[in-house]
């Protein structure tokens, strides 16, 4: 639209039209002090704090609702409008309960902001208050009525943002309450959004209520460690008795490529980390059988020695490592070199939620084809086949969400089940479970009897000129490739391959596989990494991991590694396959795979770690330690320190030392800030000495000098954005058997309430799975 | 049935047809019924908008704004479709007026209700009653049904090519829905908040569709002013304000009733001539002009003409016609309480000014008259009241602070008078619940 000129405050401002006056202000910096009016959602004009004069109109106007007009004068904070502003705080306190001191949102709370600004600080306000009693409404929502001061941004984020509405609004006048539409409790996705965006403390969650005070807290923002979509969470952590404990989960800064959203898991189900059942101390099985505690040293000492013996004994063929799919980009790849250039195997794999290497294979030689996740915000159409975004991939559902509300973007959907997200799609098309692959060729032009809206969903997607193609595990090995040459017609689609876990493309990026090195080289082929990983390096490809269990059971497998990964429950792999295999876990849990190992080291999970981690869509991001645990040791590490005891160089493994110092001994002003932002500056130019073989950052640069694809903005990294990374393809191509090799794809099936084996660990989720069960049940019955 | 009043100060427009029988569709028609509307399908709807603008009927609601001129507002294309909205949910208390209307001549809300749809265009009109008004409703569906057995309501009406259906339907109980746009939203079966304005409704109304929405009285009147002219039912009233108006006397005049005069009538004559003076003799103390939203008038200032500009140079409001006549009797710091009990209660809760300052007036007016009160509460009370005025998302804020200021302006001495625990001077102790009579009294 057209700008506008207005003038605001005596300051000139050019907006384009039709832009509200609250936002065109800010915009030039005047804030003007609002609780309901929040971007993004539906207007209210009912707090009443954005007041202002506009000259020719004779009553105050709300801000948040006046689109700007060409040659409008505002007056934005003249004595009347404070006192307004003023009167409006006495107002909302008459019935507020003063009750900060043990209140959540203490410290935090818009509304002593507001009063500590606009000063009411007195009340001329001696009846009693209007009170009643707090409601607990889910296993994770409790609601304190008489701390609302009813903005009404959880119902709007619930119905708007959520799609859910689960909360409304009953009686009216100073009865008015916010209440859930299903009788007492909520029947939601339990995703806490409206306790997020409360500006004052009367939505509060259990896993935060009463627990500290705000201050107390030190924030850490780094990437939730469950689904693919690698949001960025702002943990809050606060000492315990044996370490640092997260107490708190949110993104309130909006920070990161997820703006304010998480979901249940990113909110509250980092409790798996404060589980009892947690292992924190080495434990080697003995002559007896059993399982005994012993000191680090000795552990490491054990696992290095067999290893070590296995590899001179039966060769590096006779080791199996299997990797993780929620272990750093750093410590994946250190994985795999270890295992190329000490262990001397290709025997690598990781559990496989969907093919990244048929689809990085079938763009080869494409440029800017793969779609980074904040394209689901922007795109004008989305094609979403397979997978169901709502219970798998909640920021991108609510991205497109999103995208449909405030860009009217085109959502066409395909799904063998009736998913949520066909609220948003025009058309939605119901195939069965086993035609994706024929689904795909009919959009090619293959003849299927797939009806009129399949019809009409091709005829529209073939016009459709820059086109977002996301598609889940459903389409395997062929189907993909048919779905990438359907989108390759088309002018400019993108592509996104959906995969569970949040680094399951990090993992495969990182060359957690039998036959491909990172970046996708074909294992056998010539190429820097060849030449670097050293003379062990076996050039012909390792066992997948269906196959070391095989090479297990048939005495074959001297050693396996197992990192982060339960193969045991996964696979249901007997114990009689492992008997005469030296198994190691890392792991956090006495998993199934655990149960069966000769020594488990007890490691720290993705929240007490640094590093880098990719999501499904190949946006890179920095993972910053936040909780820390007395007795485990991070992944890293323990790669770092079984190489070391075995021997080998840690200097050629972890290339650290190598950097220049260069910091000229200036002293930064640690107050200010300016101290972390030098840090930034100095590792981002790799000026900064890593003194340690256990800096990640060490890896990084490997990482970015070896693996293709990983050429990204490192100073923007470190500055906490996302850089969206491309693999190329071509080596893929080259080698024939990629078409035709198994993809070994095991989807993990997990659901809004379910995590994998942290899902399992995590008692807030399982609580919130055993609640919306009984909700459902209660509601089908 | 109400006892009906009459006086022969009273020009009959509007109310002609009371207490004749005319909900029977033939009688109806035989005084002169479903006639206009025949002359406005011939017209059409230019016409019928100058008819309009040349009668200067101003709505009947209370805001007074000129009703050809909103009916001219409506955009003559729209890919959406049109509605005529008849606002019945007659809730101001002191006014009973639409009750009559919609008891003794419902057709004649029809017969306006089509006219005004063959002026903006639209095929669908909505007859929205008072949630309380619910007896009503079964007279209201009898008349549509008759209608549409006549021929006068659904496809070609009297032979026409022009469609036109009527639908009826009541509140759910709320005072809030008589503001406009939170009828919409309560018809539309949502919660009976306002919306945001602009849009109006003219353009984004009902469904989003453009709509026109006038009070019951105003849409009766059309048929009336197209059959009389629309100069001669101008010439009824005073300059800018067109014909009759149905005034609604309660309170404490010895003939409180329905009385249909003309626009910029005095107000001492009504209270004097019309509805014969003061109960038992007693002294005037002061009228509420136009509803309980109204500032009050003390006794001196009753010396006025009741339509929208004369009033409103005396310093209140013609409203919606519901004349509060109290006399010296009336306590003026409970009459407040009353008055803000009932905003209190009605509000719809979704602003903080009116949500929040109702609630506290109420309970400081309720300390405050049952001998609880302090000095500063008197300037409190007015502070609260001119915080909320203007401030609140709809007039209903305002309806509630704009009386509260004119008490407290007008009888701080009745206010100083209940400070230090003294008992009420009006014969009610502190202690008492006992309450105002009620506003409105339907014989």
């Amino acid at each position: 639209m057209a700008d506008v000129t207005l003038t605001v405050d005596g300051k000139t401002i050019t907006a384009p039209a039709g832009t509200l006056l609250i936002e065109a202000c800010r915009k030039v910096g005047i804030e003007i002090p609002a609780f309901c009016y929040y971007p993004g959602l539906s207007l209210q004009a009912a707090c009443r704090m954005c007041l202002v004069r506009i000259e020719k109109i004779p009553k105050l106007q709300t801000a948040c609702t006046t689109p700007i007009a060409e040659g409008m004068i505002v007056a934005t904070e003249t004595d009347e409008i404070k006192q307004a502003r003023k009167a409006m705080l006495e107002l909302v306190l008459a019935n507020h309960p003063l009750d900060c001191p043990v209140c959540d949102a203490g410290g935090e709370c818009e509304l002593q902001d507001m009063t500590f600004k606009y000063g009411a600080g007195g009340s001329q306000f001696v009846e009693i208050k209007n009170h009643r009693d707090e409601q607990q409404w889910s296993p994770v929502v409790f609601f304190d009525r008489p701390r609302c001061i009813l903005c009404y941004r959880c119902v709007r984020v619930c119905n708007e943002g959520m799609d859910v509405a689960a909360l409304g609004i009953q009686q009216r006048n100073a009865g008015s309450v916010i209440a859930p539409n299903d009788q007492t409790s909520l029947d939601c996705e339990q995703c806490g959004m409206c306790i997020d965006i409360c500006p004052v403390g009367a939505l509060t969650s259990d896993t935060y209520r009463y627990k500290t005070r705000p201050w107390e807290m030190t924030h850490v923002g780094t990437i939730c460690t469950h689904c693919g979509d690698g949001c960025k969470t702002t943990l809050g952590v606060r000492r315990s008795d044996d370490g640092m404990q997260i107490v708190r989960g949110d993104n309130r800064d909006k920070s990161g490529l997820n703006g304010e959203f998480l979901c249940v898991k990113g909110r509250y189900a980092f409790d798996f980390a404060n589980n009892t059942e947690r292992l924190t101390q080495p434990l080697v099985r003995q002559p007896n059988g059993e399982f005994a505690p012993v000191s680090w040293e000795d552990a490491i000492q054990v696992v290095a020695q067999k290893f070590r013996a296995a590899r001179d004994e039966r060769g590096g063929s006779g080791i199996g490592v299997i990797g993780s799919t929620r272990i750093t980009n750093e410590e994946a790849y250190l994985l795999q070199k270890t295992a190329r250039s000490a262990f001397g195997t290709n025997n690598i794999d990781h559990h496989r939620t969907t093919d990244y290497v048929r689809f990085t294979r079938a763009l080869a030689g494409q440029d800017h084809r793969m779609a980074g996740i904040s394209d689901s915000i922007s795109a004008p159409a989305i094609f979403v086949l397979g997978n169901d975004p709502t219970e798998q991939h909640p920021l991108l559902a609510w991205n497109l969400r999103t995208n449909v509300r405030h860009n009217s973007a085109r959502v066409y959907l395909a799904n063998h089940r009736e998913i949520k997200l066909r609220h948003q799609a025009k058309p939605f098309v119901q195939i069965s479970g086993n035609s994706y692959g024929k689904f795909v060729n009919f959009l090619g032009g293959a003849s299927e009897p797939f009806g009129e809206d399949a019809a009409a969903i091709r005829d529209a997607l073939r016009n459709e000129p820059n086109l977002l193609i996301i598609f889940g595990s459903e389409l395997r090995g062929d189907a993909i490739d048919a779905m990438v040459k359907f989108g390759l017609s088309l002018p400019d689609a993108k592509f996104a391959c959906l995969g569970d876990y949040v680094n399951s493309r990090g993992a495969a990026d990182m060359g957690l596989y039998p036959d491909l090195l990172p970046g996708y080289q074909p294992v056998d082929g010539e190429s820097t990494v060849r030449t670097e990983y050293g003379s062990r390096f076996p050039r012909q490809a390792g066992l997948d991991m269906g196959q070391m269990f095989e090479a297990a059971s048939r005495n074959e497998l001297a050693a396996l590694y197992v990192v982060g990964d339960d193969p045991v429950e996964r696979l249901g792999v007997s114990a009689q396959a492992l008997r005469n295999t030296f198994v190691v876990v890392q792991d956090m849990f006495m998993t199934a795979t655990a149960k069966l190992a000769d020594v488990i080291l007890p490691t720290a999970n993705l929240y007490e770690k640094s590093g880098t981690v990719t999501n499904t869509f190949g946006d890179l991001q920095q993972v910053k330690k936040a909780a820390d645990r007395a007795g485990v040791r991070s992944d890293l590490e323990l790669i770092v320190r079984i190489a070391d005891t075995m021997g080998e160089d840690v200097r050629t493994l972890v290339p650290f030392g190598k950097g220049v110092r260069a910091d000229m001994g200036q002293s930064r002003g640690a107050q200010s800030g300016e101290a972390d932002r030098h840090g930034i500056w100095l590792a981002a130019h790799d000026l900064e000495p890593k003194l340690s073989p256990f800096d990640p950052n060490a890896i990084l640069d490997e990482i970015q000098r070896l693996v293709p694809g990983y050429d990204f903005d490192r100073i923007d990294l470190l500055a906490g954005n996302s850089q969206h990374v491309e693999p190329d393809g071509s080596g893929l191509v080259q080698i024939s058997q990629t078409a035709s090799r198994p993809d070994g794809v095991i989807p993990s099936g997990d659901t809004l309430f379910t995590s994998g084996t942290l899902g399992r660990y995590s008692e807030k989720l399982n609580e919130v799975e055993v609640f919306q069960a009984k909700k459902s049940m209660a509601t089908a019955g | 049935m109400p006892r009906l009043v009459s006086h022969p100060e009273e020009v009959k427009v509007v109310s002609r047809r009371f207490g004749q029988g005319a909900t029977d569709i033939e009688r109806y028609i035989e005084l002169d019924g479903y006639k206009a509307v025949r002359q406005a399908l011939e017209q059409g709807p230019d016409w019928i908008i100058a008819q309009m603008k040349a009668s200067n009927l101003r709505g009947r609601g209370g805001a007074g704004f000129p009703t050809g001129m909103k009916w001219s507002f409506v955009p003559k294309q729209s890919e959406k479709p049109k509605y005529v909205l008849v606002n019945g949910d007659e809730s101001e208390p002191g006014t009973c007026k639409d009750h009559l209307i919609f008891l003794h001549d419902p057709h004649s809300v029809i017969e306006g209700t089509i006219i005004a749809g063959l002026a903006i265009g639209a095929k669908l009109g909505f007859i929205y009653l008072r949630g309380e008004y619910r007896y009503l409703l079964k007279i209201m569906e009898k008349a549509i049904a008759d209608a549409y057995a006549k021929g006068f309501l659904g496809k070609g009406i009297f032979g026409s090519n022009f469609d036109f259906d009527i639908v009826s339907q009541t509140g759910a109980g709320a005072y809030e829905v008589g503001e406009e746009s939170a009828l919409m939203e309560s018809l539309e079966g949502k919660r009976g908040i306002p919306r945001i304005k602009p849009p109006f409704p003219a353009v984004v109304g009902l469904y989003g569709g453009p709509t026109v929405i006038n009070n019951a009285e105003t849409i009766a009147s059309v048929s009336h002013i197209l059959n009389m002219g629309p100069e001669a039912y101008a010439n009824l009233g005073s300059p800018r304000n067109g014909g009759t108006r149905l005034f609604c006397i309660s309170g404490h005049a010895e003939r409180n009733g329905v009385y249909e005069l003309p626009m910029g009538y005095n107000l001492k004559k009504m209270i004097y001539e019309v509805a014969g003076g003061i109960r038992g003799g007693r002294q005037l103390k002061a009228v509420v002009p136009g509803g309980s939203s109204t500032p009050v008038l003390l006794a001196s200032e009753i010396d006025i003409g009741m339509d929208f500009d004369q009033v409103g140079k005396a310093g209140s409001m013609l409203g919606s016609g519901g004349v509060v006549v109290l006399d010296d009797t009336v306590c003026m710091v409970e009459f407040a309480l009353r008055t803000i009990q009932f905003y209190q209660h009605e509000s719809c809760g979704w602003c903080i000014p009116c949500r929040e300052g109702t609630d506290w007036l109420k309970k400081t007016l309720t300390r405050f008259h049952a001998g609880g009160g302090e000095a500063k509460d008197i300037d409190n009370i007015r502070y609260l009241a001119e915080n909320m005025l203007g401030r609140t998302f709809c007039p209903l804020g305002d309806a509630a602070a704009m009386p509260t200021i004119a008490f407290v302006k007008k009888f701080r001495q009745e206010f100083e008078d209940h400070l230090n625990g003294k008992p009420c001077a009006y014969g009610r102790s502190p202690e008492s619940q006992t309450l105002a009579p009620a506003l409105v009294e339907v014989s």
